[in-house]
């Protein structure tokens, strides 16, 4: 049924306009269908049902407001002109567009994204983001609003600015990914697997732009990433290093979609981040066994990374790249270069912990774990950084 | 990102305590901070906000986990140390934790003027895990 939800919108937008009423109608259908269905039954034409219904509070809705005679107009205008054929056309790419467009900061983006694309109810998204549901529920207003006020068109953006409205797409699609996951810690708590629906709505776009090698390459990072996640936690819910995860844990399936997208992305020609990103999840997860890693390859990997994107955290990762590969001593020399860009940031104390425990400097590396856990904000990763420090002084 | 936005008891330089105020100075205040809620709470950045009770109905409590709790009850010489109140907001970025406590700390106070009060502003952990 959440499938449906951006359909819906799409033919509602087309219609009548007005994103932040049509996507109020879109909500309320699914919740009515979602109250009726189960007592009377699932109708024959779901898509069908839902534009309906939502259709009908669009009117009434329409109807109720001020300057009455002019919205009438112009929805006699809309009705006569709109074809008879209903749900033939996906609308979901246009939606895309409007829901992560450059007028929208990253947080408005991703709330409205995960509710008129990925249909999830206010509710879900704010357990997802653990605020209180009026405070996503306003959070999404806004970005309505702000859509309107904009005058973002509902339409596929002209080839100047396609590009950049891509990556702006991308770009939330990977926060959502990224933003991360609980720790198994209460079973009372429900909460939305944003992983999953970043990747749900990733083969969305790649099925409305199968020509990309950017959205391929952004599947297939996701894909990569997603297939070590039974391993990333113990069975305490604890946090497990990359380097000893236990590999028959991960998730070959993925593993194999992921590597096959790269690798058709990757002779298309112009290589970007997400592709460059989807080659070094892969290089980790062709590896049988951590000593298997194919360093020097993602120490390439990242170095054009580096160029395409920059930024000092991409550097901290190619230190610690070639700290496995050309040993410790290598990578350390590289993060003083980074002293500045990166100072008081967790990261660089982390990761120098830890080339400075492989260059067997057990008193520094303490330090540094322990000055990593107390500026890091996520719990999970405190108490394993605390961990490393804590297996340290028992050696 | 989540940000708690602490107040304590600590007297504040040129301020008399509240007790001291007229009504409508007091209610002026309250205002303000209902005020502040709402505007949160439109935009979206609204988690929590609580008054909590005096220093004079503190318990301290310490346990060792077999015998019977000590519990201390005030007054306390470092009342100054017990929260008075907190906010917990999500916001884009520190800079704007940084906005909203300077917006609570010019709340009223005596005449109408900013009272200028300390605001502590702290991250709040997240329970969740940076991807790996």
């Amino acid at each position: 049924m959440r499938d449906a939800a951006p359909r819906v919108l799409g033919v509602l937008l087309r219609r009548f306009g007005d994103f932040a009423a049509a996507e109020d109608a879109v909500q309320e259908a699914l919740l009515a269908a979602a109250v009726q269905w189960p007592a009377q039954g699932t109708p024959e034409n779901q898509l069908g049902w839902l534009i309906h219904v939502a259709s009908r509070r669009m009117t009434d809705q329409l109807r109720s407001e001020s300057s009455r005679r002019e919205r009438e107009h112009a929805l006699v205008a809309r009705e006569a002109s709109v074809p008879a054929l209903v749900g033939d056309r996906d609308d979901t790419l246009e939606l895309m567009f409007m829901c992560c467009h450059p007028a929208l900061s990253d947080t408005s983006a991703i709330a409205l994204t995960l509710r008129a694309v990925a249909g999830l109810s206010t509710v879900e998204i704010a357990s997802a983001f653990l605020v209180p549901e009026a405070t996503m529920a306003q959070r999404i207003s806004r970005a309505k609003r702000s859509i309107e006020r904009s005058a973002v068109p509902f339409a596929m953006p002209c080839a100047r600015e396609f590009d950049e409205r891509l990556r702006a797409v991308l770009r939330v699609l990977y926060l959502i990914f990224n933003e991360g996951y609980l720790t198994s810690e209460g079973a009372e708590l429900v909460r939305v697997e944003l992983s999953a629906e970043a990747i749900r709505l990733a083969r969305i776009l790649r099925a409305a732009l199968p020509e990309d090698p950017e959205v391929a390459g952004l599947l297939a990072l996701m894909l990569l990433s997603e297939a070590r996640r039974a391993a990333r936690t113990d069975s305490r819910g604890e946090l497990v290093a990359l380097e000893r995860q236990d590999r028959t844990r991960w998730d070959r399936g993925a593993i194999d979609e992921g590597l096959a997208l790269l690798a058709a992305a990757l002779g298309r020609g112009a290589v970007g981040e997400y592709q460059v990103q989807a080659a070094i999840a892969a290089a980790h997860d062709r590896a049988a066994r951590v000593e298997d890693t194919d360093w020097r390859e993602i120490v390439g990997w990242y170095g054009l990374l580096e160029q395409i994107t920059g930024g000092p955290l991409v550097a901290l990762n190619r230190a610690v790249a070639v700290g496995m590969a050309d040993g410790p001593a290598a990578g350390l020399a590289l993060l003083e270069a980074l002293e500045q860009p990166l100072a008081g940031h967790h990261r660089r104390y982390a990761v120098r912990a830890h080339l400075l425990e492989m260059a067997g400097e057990r008193e520094a590396a303490i330090v540094d774990y322990c000055a990593a856990a107390s500026r890091t904000a996520s719990l999970p990763e405190q108490r394993y950084l605390l961990g490393r420090a804590a297996r340290l002084g028992q050696t | 990102m989540k940000f708690m936005l602490n107040q304590y008891y600590a007297p504040i330089e040129g301020v008399e305590p509240m007790s001291r105020w007229t009504p409508e100075e007091v209610k002026a205040h309250i205002d303000f901070q209902r005020r502040m809620n709402d505007e949160l709470r439109e935009r979206g950045e609204f988690v929590d906000a609580q008054g909590l009770t005096g220093p004079e109905q503190v318990k301290i409590v310490t346990c060792d986990g077999v015998g019977a709790p000590v519990v201390t009850d005030g007054p306390f010489a470092e009342s100054k140390e017990f929260l008075a109140g907190y906010r917990i907001i999500d916001v884009e970025s520190p800079a704007r934790a940084i906005e909203i406590a300077a917006q609570a700390s010019a709340a009223p106070a005596q005449g109408g003027v900013p009272i200028k009060q300390p605001i502590e502003v702290r991250e709040v952990m997240s329970p969740m895990s940076l991807d790996a």
